[in-house]
């Protein structure tokens, strides 16, 4: 049932994305080497764990971009994986699906979520501006199976959105000659460990400001390092939940595909204390 | 000129400092004190540019999407008055006395794509002239503002 609905999202998604491209002027591939980002685990363009103003792939204002992504962690107490794929108009709206499961070893639960994300650019722009790029988005999160989520206490155990605010500027040659990039994301969300354990609990069941961030040097045209910080909620009483952060190097070979390797920290999460492990994700271009 | 400079780079003054010392001491003046330390320099001067020009025009010739915007081009200026400009903003010894980007660009209807792409070709341009990373991004830092002039005119 639920790898039914999951297909026939897919289904439909790559339907009306062969249904759109022929009417593209263009297909993506106008932005610069490092201006696409790298994918967010929820899908959107991003960081790894924050999302970004970027918009996905690499369509400019007269092209769209359409690309697909895997991403695999690997922690001491559970391993959480993801893939989607999003699709960008104009370099001005940003559509995404995600698919993620979270495998806890103890258990013989594997939660799963899918979320749909939008973004849309609302000011701007990433390296040409003065100002940072700004964009706005949401994500709209289901998860697929309540039971967990009910059992922790929290209020809402089937869906949940987030909306969130971000700012993004490449500075070039800002440090001895390197480029620099800043990320300063502002999300309102009751959702509990990114939402795979529901929304709002019994310590708070309200939405909450949360400020997520990224700082990257780019080191060369292909390789970036940088770090990510992501505040979260702590919304049940029965299980603490830790902000999270990554410090993550990213390889861009080329406009077909991207790299990035993490060592993300976790804090406590689902009750399993001091998580912190390896992140790897995979971006491919399609359009 | 050289004092005012110093005051506008001041955490690098110690260095430049340096560079000009050397330079005095090494060379027992220099023809240009006011080029010492400059990007200009560290692009390799006169003969610097002239390689990433040499370069960017062969690249230029050889791709299909930007041929459109050259057409009818007088090259030998377009190669005599990018030099003059890279040679300006970098601070060497040059004025450019071309046109501004504004009358140059206008009619030509630039897309953000064919830009960027120009971008890279002047990357690639850079890379084979052995421009390193971070003086590359120097370079590409100073021209970037003249974006809004070019595109979409």
């Amino acid at each position: 049932m639920v790898v039914d609905v999951r297909k026939r999202i897919l289904k439909s998604l790559a339907i009306s994305l062969i249904a759109v491209i022929p009417l593209a002027a263009n297909a993506g591939g106008g932005k610069l080497l490092e201006a696409a980002g790298v994918s967010q685990m929820e899908g959107s363009g991003g960081g790894g764990l924050v999302p970004w103003a970027t918009i996905a792939g690499y369509g400019t204002d007269e092209e769209l971009a359409a690309s697909i992504f895997t991403t695999r962690t690997d922690f001491q107490d559970y391993r959480f994986n993801a893939y989607g794929a999003a699709f960008s108009l104009y370099n001005r709206v940003e559509l995404s699906l995600a698919r993620q499961s979270f495998d806890i070893f103890n258990s013989p639960n594997e939660i799963e979520q899918t979320i749909v994300g939008a973004k849309a650019r609302v000011a701007g722009d990433l390296i040409y501006s003065y100002w940072p790029q700004v964009s706005v988005g949401v994500q709209y999160k289901k998860l697929h199976d309540s039971a967990i989520a009910e059992s922790l206490g929290a209020r809402d155990s089937d869906t949940g959105v987030d909306a969130y605010v971000a700012f993004t500027k490449a500075h070039l040659a800002a440090a001895f000659g390197y480029n620099v990039l800043w990320d300063v994301t502002l999300r309102a969300t009751k959702a509990n460990q990114f939402g795979l354990l529901g929304f709002g609990g019994d310590d708070n069941d309200s939405y909450e400001l949360m400020i997520e961030g990224a700082v990257a040097v780019l080191l060369s045209r292909h390789i970036a390092v940088g770090f990510e910080y992501r505040q979260k909620p702590d919304n049940l009483g029965f299980v603490e939940e830790d902000d999270a952060y990554d410090a993550f190097i990213a390889y861009i070979p080329n406009k077909h595909f991207n790299l990035a390797f993490a060592w993300a920290e976790l804090g406590t999460m689902a009750g399993s204390e001091d998580q912190s492990g390896i992140y790897f994700s995979l971006t491919g271009y399609v359009w | 000129m050289v004092m005012k400079k110093i005051i506008k780079c001041q955490p690098f003054l110690s260095i430049r400092v340096a560079l000009i010392l050397t330079c005095v001491v090494s060379f027992g003046g220099c023809q240009s004190l006011n080029s010492a330390g400059t990007l200009y320099n560290e692009l390799g001067g006169k003969s610097g540019i002239e390689r990433i020009m040499g370069e960017f025009l062969t690249a230029l010739s050889r791709d299909e999407v930007l041929l459109k915007y050259f057409n009818g081009a007088d090259v030998e200026r377009f190669h005599a008055k990018f030099s003059e400009l890279l040679c300006e903003v970098s601070d060497g010894p040059c004025e450019y006395a071309g046109r501004n980007m504004v009358d140059i660009h206008t009619g030509m209807q630039i897309s953000e794509a064919d830009f960027n792409h120009t971008v890279d070709l002047l990357v690639l341009a850079m890379n084979r002239a052995d421009i390193s990373h971070p003086v590359q991004n120097k370079l590409l830092a100073r021209l970037a503002p003249m974006r809004a002039d070019i595109i979409k005119r």
